[in-house]
């Protein structure tokens, strides 16, 4: 076994009403590429965050190459040779690749040599930068290997990388992962945080299970399942969605069919959407994959109604109603839930009631001459509540207090509720827990075995491989044709994602 | 030009123009690091009063404006404690600091109504003074001008060039990611508030010491809502920033040229003519697609390290 690079023991951490971290004890080797895994709300991010400096423990002791290790902050972390890729980018869009790239170094030299450093390394990685362009205009991938360059320009004995995957292709994520072993190769541990199983199965050599603030086990991921992990993970068997016999293989009446879609994007950096065909029946569910900020927030748009498209460019059922606002098309059946829980599938400082009137009003009846009738619409969203295990003290609760993972059921549940007969979603499990997951998703097969059709945008491939019928791709802001999920493979689909934009594969040293 | 001597306009348009150049050069630092610091006229006639009342009190005008650059900070750092410490909203600090400022300032200047203090001296500057035409307009004004000219450089220098500048800037364009990379936000923040009040101050004393040498109440008259209006339309870039104040003490100091010279135009449209003018300049150089992306992300946002 390789000698201890860093070793954690009985870090605690506690906040106000929820113990974050519980007396957390394991070793990283050196040269070890090591995973974390857990659920939302397990505590991997407080305890990375410890690692990094960024908050104090409050119990317990690190040891780093067998010298006592406790920095108070980033920079005493960066000092001792910890560096970190953060989960929600720690990038500045004003500025461009080289200041970035200065902020988070201790001593950057002058930005002309910095630049030159830039260049050399991300070539030698296989992740080439140009240090002059403005962040604001890169691609997602871009961006991670700013982060990842910026770690690797000081030379870093641990890298720590919170959930580095998820904004990245198939084929982006293989280069990450050929660079990821180089770098072990040279003698780096990495410690690896993710949920996505196959990937830590794929990588990593040792893994480290946390559940609730503490550690329910460790395991080498390579001899275990993906169901075992995931059952460690969760502590409970987990039971994967299951499809009525024969739902989505007779093709019903077309429910929904979008024309010649193109419009330009009413946000700023967003993508405009490009000759987008769609024909969608009965009964099915067809996942469109696709890496964010590829037009999937502006197709949900112009399917909801909130972005009005040329006349003739949506049908539902055979209506057009490309022209029709929200409510017109809510009260012809195509319901619609967002991917942005928080102020725009709800509104966070209103009531769980207030929020289910606000897109139930039309179908379920909640309006009476033109006042809102509380008693039906506290009806309707308890009705949510119990159908979908939303765990709150009632339905008088403001959205914003409740978990990710509760809210997401609620907004989804909501619109299941109201008997669509054509449902768009977009990234229904994002941020929500394996179990509550796995419940959105059964929900969403139930709906389509009841006849309706059901479009799910996600960037999770393996959700759209379990649920979907059929499978298209979005890239900037074009959609591919639609192909059947049976038999479809990872690499297919990464290549339909648009491949692996201008990445190389980082070449192994000759010898 | 009938009765104008353009030499006597030219620099007394520098002269003009000092007091807003000085604010809102602090407004810019402050606001490039992410903070909306509306108290900038509050603090500026908090800081003519201040300097007034020190000079009148040691007889010397150099200790009048530190006097004056306290005093603006001190006013600066209520407002950074209210919206730094306290999370309160910057809008309403600020248009808050600005009533008090007008308040205090009012009731310190009470007993030094009607005081005229003496001129102080200009930099003496042999050979250069003696240049024809540009002597007089450049070269003879007091040492509080040329370091206001000083300033726009070093700013310039320090926000473009320098590590501490990168670092200021990177808090106000995104704090959450300035703080998981270990910079203390609302140190650096406080940092800014700081010098800001103490521009404004000095400003402000400018007025109340170099231009007009005597302590009228609310004798800043908005002076520091044009120095925040010209750090928006200046595209936060302290170049610009020289530009408009020099614009607008331009105008100011023509139109009452015109005013004295008897000129046929209705004398409320030539008062109004700096705002107007200089709002219209700056609105059409701030039109261009660069300086629109120019603002600081987080600007006027408030930051809270939660976890």
């Amino acid at each position: 076994m390789s000698d201890t690079l860093l070793s954690l023991r009985g870090l605690t951490k506690v906040y106000p009403a929820v113990i974050a971290n519980s007396d957390i004890s394991f070793d990283i080797g050196a040269g070890e590429i090591h995973a974390l895994l857990g659920e939302n709300g397990a505590g991997k991010s407080t305890l990375v965050k410890t690692i990094y400096g960024l908050h104090r423990p409050d119990a317990g002791t690190m040891t780093l190459n067998g010298q006592p290790y406790a920095p108070s902050e980033p920079r005493a972390a960066r000092a001792a040779g910890v560096a970190m890729v953060f989960q929600h980018f720690s990038l500045f869009d004003a500025l461009d690749v080289a200041e970035n790239i200065a902020l988070g170094m201790e001593n950057p030299p002058p930005m002309r040599q910095l630049a030159q450093r830039i260049r050399d390394v991300s070539n030698a990685y296989g992740l080439p930068l140009d240090p002059a362009r403005i962040l604001g205009d890169l691609s997602a991938g871009e961006r991670q290997r700013v982060e990842i360059i910026r770690c690797l320009l000081q030379d870093p004995r641990l890298l720590i990388m919170d959930e580095p995957t998820s904004v990245l292709t198939p084929q982006e994520v293989e280069i990450l992962f050929q660079t990821l072993r180089k770098l072990r190769d040279e003698g780096t541990s990495i410690l690896y945080i993710s949920h996505k199983l196959e990937e830590i199965r794929a990588l990593c050599e040792r893994a480290t299970i946390l559940r609730l603030g503490k550690v329910v086990g460790a395991c080498d991921p390579r001899e275990a399942s993906a169901r075992e992990l995931a059952e460690l993970m969760v502590g409970t068997a987990l039971k994967p969605p299951t499809r009525a016999a024969g739902a989505g293989a007779a093709q019903g009446e077309v429910a929904l069919e979008i024309r010649n879609l193109s419009a330009a994007s009413p946000r700023a950096f967003g993508t405009a959407l490009s000759e987008v065909n769609l024909v969608l029946h009965k009964g099915e569910v067809l996942g469109i994959g696709g890496v964010a900020g590829n037009g999937q927030d502006e197709l949900l748009l112009a399917l909801s109604g909130e972005m009005r498209t040329a006349p003739g460019s949506v049908l539902l059922a055979g209506e057009d109603v490309a022209q029709l606002p929200p409510n017109e098309r809510r009260a012809r059946g195509l319901l619609a839930a967002p991917e942005e829980r928080l102020g725009h599938a709800a509104v966070p400082d209103m009531t769980l009631i207030e929020n289910a009137f606000l897109t139930g009003a039309v179908r379920e009846g909640l309006e009476r001459h033109g006042f809102v009738d509380w008693r039906r619409t506290r009806g309707f969203a308890e009705k949510v509540i119990a159908t979908f295990d939303v765990r709150t003290p009632g339905p008088d609760r403001i959205a914003r207090s409740l978990s990710g993972g509760n809210l997401q059921k609620f907004v989804i549940g909501r619109e299941i509720l109201q008997d669509p007969v054509v449902l768009v979603v977009n990234q229904p499990t994002w941020g929500v827990d394996a179990a509550a997951a796995a419940a959105i998703r059964q929900a969403l097969l139930d709906l389509a075995a009841k006849g309706a059709a059901v479009i799910v945008v996600s960037q999770d491939l393996d959700e759209l491989m379990e649920i979907a019928d059929r499978f298209a791709a979005l890239n900037a802001g074009r959609l591919s044709g639609s192909v059947p999920v049976e038999g479809l493979t990872i690499g297919r689909i990464g290549l339909m994602l648009g491949g692996a934009h201008d990445m190389e594969v980082a070449r192994a040293e000759a010898g | 030009m009938g009765g104008i001597d353009p030499i006597l306009l030219l620099a007394s348009l520098m002269v003009a123009s000092t007091p807003i150049l000085l604010a809102a050069l602090g407004e810019l630092v402050v606001e490039r690091a992410g903070v909306l610091n509306l108290g900038v006229e509050g603090m500026m006639i908090t800081g003519a009063v201040c300097g007034f009342a020190a000079t009148v009190l040691t007889g010397s005008p150099w200790l009048g404006f530190v006097a004056a650059a306290l005093a603006g900070g001190v006013m600066a750092l209520i407002f950074g404690v209210l919206t730094q410490y306290l999370l309160s909203n910057q809008v309403a600090t600020g248009l808050a600091l600005t009533l008090f400022g007008l308040g205090l300032s009012a009731l310190i200047g009470q007993s030094y109504a009607g005081i005229t203090i003496d001129r102080p001296p200009s930099l003496n500057l042999p050979l250069l003074r003696d240049i024809p035409w540009l002597g007089p307009i450049v070269f003879r004004h007091d040492v509080i001008l040329y370091l206001s000219l000083a300033m726009v450089v070093a700013i310039w220098w320090f926000l473009t060039r320098s590590r501490g500048g990168l670092i200021l800037r990177a808090v106000g364009e995104n704090h959450d990611a300035a703080h998981a990379l270990g910079y203390p936000v609302i140190a650096i923040r406080m940092a800014a508030i700081t010098f800001g009040g103490a521009m404004a101050g000095t400003g402000g004393a400018y007025i109340s010491i170099m231009r007009l040498r005597q302590w009228t109440e609310g004798m800043t008259s908005g002076a520091g809502w044009i120095a925040l209006a010209i750090v928006v339309f200046a595209s936060w870039r302290s170049g610009r920033v020289l530009l408009g104040a020099y614009l607008f003490g331009g105008v100011t100091v023509l139109q009452l040229n015109l005013q004295g010279a008897g000129f046929r135009i209705p004398a409320v449209l030539l008062s109004a003519s700096p705002y107007l003018i200089t709002i219209i300049v700056l609105v059409l150089m701030s039109l261009s697609r660069n300086a629109r992306n120019a603002t600081p992300g987080n600007l006027g946002a408030t930051f809270h390290a939660s976890n």
